[in-house]
């Protein structure tokens, strides 16, 4: 293959071609570790009457499982909505909350009465 | 127009970085290495070169300057020696397990202590187990001839592994020799344009080297090993191309000098290899028909070319210059394996630390040992240790007693 | 540069389900340092917690391109990969993330070097005062009196004052950050990564389970070090020392909160004798007043 010289000066993008290879690569995505949800022995549970909509919990959650829902507070403030199927349950988002708008509860507590009113419906 | 030049080994090594386009050279100086470091940087200082040169603080910071260059898409070259080799060692893992090309010169030396800064082996045979490619060279022009072939090899699709362009310490790196060097219109033609299994960039958030399950690692080195079993004919290709393009043949990954009558075959690898042709002529003389199999490549192991080779000789005499001490010569054992132990087997490390070994020292040995076959028919001895004249029977014992 | 959080990118850096323990600051940091630099960033990561936390292949947890490397190379690698992206004109930012061992101890000869050379990356030293990954063992950066599974009576020697020593290097940006305040240190990373040459932040990352607190308490914990002045927020521009908020308020021990409210919380300094606290307000003191000093130097106290 003649390739001239600019094609082989400075600049050119290697070509890139997996070549069929088993390579040790990893692609960005959720669950890298499963669904850590169930690591959690305490549960966020954000009472939105509360909430102010300041961002901190969200700025501060190492684990990005909360999301900020505009314009959905009862007050039209924005929200943080909590995904529990990674959430730890480390509590940061409590403790930064200024106005104590995250409670920390039981996890398993928190199933028996969820499975309890779950029951009480059926 | 191609032209003649006389130079040193790690000259023409430099000067192939050069004609191979390298854009990212990271070395630190160690002896007998450093001319190939200081070459290149006159080449980029005069502007011969169209290079950076990473001025690193260690060997270990070398390799790693150099893969990350080389995982940033550019073709990227480090030269070290010794105990420069040893320190980055565990780089050579990470960047092969990484599958980015990247090409190493490693000029020949003994690992201290004591002090020492002469030829041995030792050095490069501890890369055997990382997945490099490993090549030796005979003498300068080979030096220059498998340094660019190299790239070529290294960065083919079906290969994707480093490599490395062994040539001996002073006996090679600091000898003058005639070179001659191509042009560059004819090694833009030889040698394509980089290509590499995945590039470290802005974009696509990909990480490389994360943990993966036990089963994927243990896939990942099948894949490596599949692709030293690809790069033996990968290696033939390009050798018969260089052929083409600039008149010197590397198809075979074993040189075989007078094998095919011959009933003893000197084997080994490196610049000392000339030397047993001669042993070999002058031991013809004498009536015995000795023939020299030199390893022009280590990894992948010429497995299929050493067996049709040797297997049916009467006996296989390894020239080993270094030791897995406590056990026989790395070349040995490897020959051992490969020849299932059939002929004769008898292992001579010798000439390590630099010790001198002139073709008469060869000859000498090798006498030896085929009077040793001679006598007692079969025998496997796998350190005939040769110092300074004499025969020395060490550990493993041997089948037969020498004196 | 201020920082208005609720403007600040939405896209996850930082992706659910990696596999760093509850309440990490290495996740925390990660975070924004993605939310700062964007998808500009090319991240080279050394051994550490944070070679673990992106977890297990297929996935990983980050969202940026990560490079991960031997413990001892990160700044070289760095070196490597930054001069191949600019020799191929792509328009990328290089970051190192590595831990306290990585940068202090194992890795400090390669990042010397690679100041000393100034090449162009940031180079973020996340510090969680000892070497979680193997089992919280001591590094140059525990402090004194801190438990380790190798300091069981609490450490002796002090913190080796990495931002300093960068600083001797000359190069154009050190500063100090920590988790507890994300927009300082989103605008110290923007900061940084408008200048060209070497960059260093110290990104004090208090760790729950090597320092034996809540996990909940991260963020209280960073903030604490800082309003007690045991951690102190400032930046070195082309050599000019600044003193960053809270910290600029600081200056006057008076107005820091006692120690004992940040050594309290954390379990490994739970065996800190009277003696050893006062050892501890001495290393404090010596910190400010090489502040104090420098300052006065420069002429801006
Ligand atoms: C050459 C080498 N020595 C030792 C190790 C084992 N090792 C892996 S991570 C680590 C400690 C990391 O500590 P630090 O840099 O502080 O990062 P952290 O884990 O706290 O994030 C050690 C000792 C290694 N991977 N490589
Ligand atoms: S408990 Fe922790 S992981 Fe769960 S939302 Fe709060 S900060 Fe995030
Ligand atoms: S920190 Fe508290 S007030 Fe602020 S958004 Fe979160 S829950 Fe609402
Ligand atoms: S040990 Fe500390 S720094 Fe490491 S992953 Fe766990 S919380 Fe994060």
């Amino acid at each position: 293959m003649a390739v001239s010289e600019s094609e082989q000066r400075r600049g050119v993008v290697a070509v890139i071609e997996p070549g069929g290879h088993k390579l040790p690569l990893s692609m960005a995505g959720p669950g890298a570790m499963g669904k850590t949800g169930y690591w959690r022995t305490q549960r966020p549970v954000v009472n939105y009457e509360r909430c102010t909509g300041c961002y901190l919990c969200w700025l501060y959650c190492p684990d990005n499982v909360i999301e900020m829902v505009p314009g959905k507070g009862p007050r039209g403030q924005d929200i943080p909505v909590i995904d529990y199927d990674y959430c730890k349950g480390c509590g940061v988002c409590a403790a930064v909350c200024p106005v104590k708008a995250i409670d920390m509860v039981d996890e398993s507590k928190f199933l028996a009465k969820e499975k309890e009113e779950g029951d009480g419906n059926a | 127009m191609p032209k003649l030049l006389a130079m040193r080994g790690n000259e023409a090594v430099a000067y192939a970085a050069k004609y191979a386009r390298v854009e990212v050279v990271a070395a630190y100086p160690i002896t007998p290495q450093t001319i190939i470091v200081e070459k290149i940087d006159e080449l980029i200082s005069k502007g011969e070169m169209d290079a950076e040169m990473i001025h690193v603080e260690s060997e270990h910071s070398a390799l790693a300057a150099t893969y990350g260059a080389a995982a940033g898409g550019v073709r990227a070259f480090t030269a070290t020696s010794s105990h420069g080799l040893m320190y980055m060692y565990e780089v050579l893992w990470w960047t092969a397990g990484s599958r980015i090309p990247v090409v190493m010169a490693v000029v020949t030396r003994a690992m201290g202590p004591p002090w020492n800064i002469h030829v041995s082996h030792e050095d490069i045979l501890a890369t055997r187990d990382t997945g490099w490619l490993v090549s030796m060279a005979e003498n300068n022009q080979e030096a220059f001839d498998l340094t660019l072939q190299m790239f070529r090899i290294t960065e083919d699709p079906r290969v994707y592994l480093p490599g490395i362009v062994g040539l001996d310490g002073f006996i090679l790196s600091h000898t003058v020799e005639p070179v001659e060097l191509p042009d560059q219109e004819t090694v833009d033609e030889f040698l394509p344009p980089r290509r590499q299994p995945y590039v470290m960039e802005p974009g696509e958030p990909k990480a490389m080297g994360n943990l993966v399950p036990d089963e994927y690692f243990e896939e990942l080195r099948m894949d490596m090993q599949q692709s030293m079993e690809n790069a033996v004919k990968v290696i033939r290709e390009v050798g018969r191309e260089y052929a083409k393009y600039f008149g010197r043949d590397y198809s075979e990954l074993v040189e075989c000098y007078k094998c095919s009558d011959a009933d003893y075959i000197v084997a080994g690898t490196g610049s000392w290899m000339g030397d047993a042709k001669i042993a070999a002529d002058k031991l013809r003389e004498k009536g015995y028909r000795v023939g020299v199999m030199r390893l022009r490549w280590i990894r992948p192991f010429p497995w299929s070319d050493v067996r049709e080779a040797a297997m049916s000789k009467k006996a296989v005499i390894v020239m080993d210059r270094s030791l897995s001490t406590g056990h026989a010569g790395p070349l040995f054992l490897e020959l051992s394996s490969a020849l299932e132990a059939k002929p004769s087997m008898i292992g001579v490390p010798a000439g390590i630390g630099g010790v001198d070994i002139s073709y008469e020292d060869i000859e000498r040995f090798t006498e030896k040992a085929i009077q040793l076959v001679e006598e007692h028919g079969r025998v496997y001895i796998p350190a005939m240790w040769y110092h300074l004249g004499k025969i020395f029977p060490t550990y493993p014992s041997s089948n037969v007693k020498l004196d | 540069m201020a920082v208005n959080i609720k403007k600040l990118p939405k896209k996850p850096y930082v992706i659910p389900g990696h596999a760093a323990c509850p309440g990490c600051p290495e996740s925390m940091g990660f975070k924004y340092l993605g939310m700062a630099l964007g998808d500009k960033a090319v991240v080279v990561i050394p051994a550490g917690c944070s070679s673990v936390i992106q977890g297990l292949w297929p996935r990983q947890g980050f969202g940026l391109p990560i490079l991960n490397i031997v413990f001892a190379a990160a700044a070289s690698t760095a070196s490597g990969l930054a001069r191949a992206l600019k020799r191929r004109g792509v328009d990328a930012q290089v970051v190192v993330w590595a831990g306290d061992g990585g940068t202090a101890d194992i890795g400090f000869q390669a990042l010397s070097a690679a100041a000393e050379r100034g090449e162009d990356i940031i180079y973020i030293c996340v510090d969680n005062e000892a070497y979680m990954n193997t089992g919280i063992q001591r590094s140059g950066l525990t402090p004194y009196g801190a438990w380790t599974t190798t300091t069981h009576t609490g450490k002796k020697q002090f913190k080796k004052p990495m931002p300093q020593i960068v600083a001797a290097h000359r190069v154009p940006y050190v500063a100090t950050a920590s988790v507890g305040y994300p927009w300082d240190f989103i605008a110290k990373l923007k900061k940084a990564a408008s200048i060209r040459g070497f960059k260093y932040i110290h990104l004090h990352a208090p760790c729950p389970v090597g320092w034996r607190f809540d996990p909940s308490l991260t963020a209280k914990i960073a903030q604490l070090a800082v309003e007690t002045g045991a951690w102190i927020l400032y930046e070195y521009e082309n050599g000019k020392l600044r003193l960053n908020p809270p910290s600029n308020r600081l200056i006057d021990p008076k107005k820091r909160k006692p120690i004992e409210e940040y050594l309290k919380l954390q379990g490994r300094f739970r065996h800190l004798k009277p003696e050893d606290i006062e050892m501890i307000k001495k290393e404090i003191e010596t910190n400010w007043e090489d502040i104090i000093r420098a300052l006065k130097i420069q002429g801006d106290l």
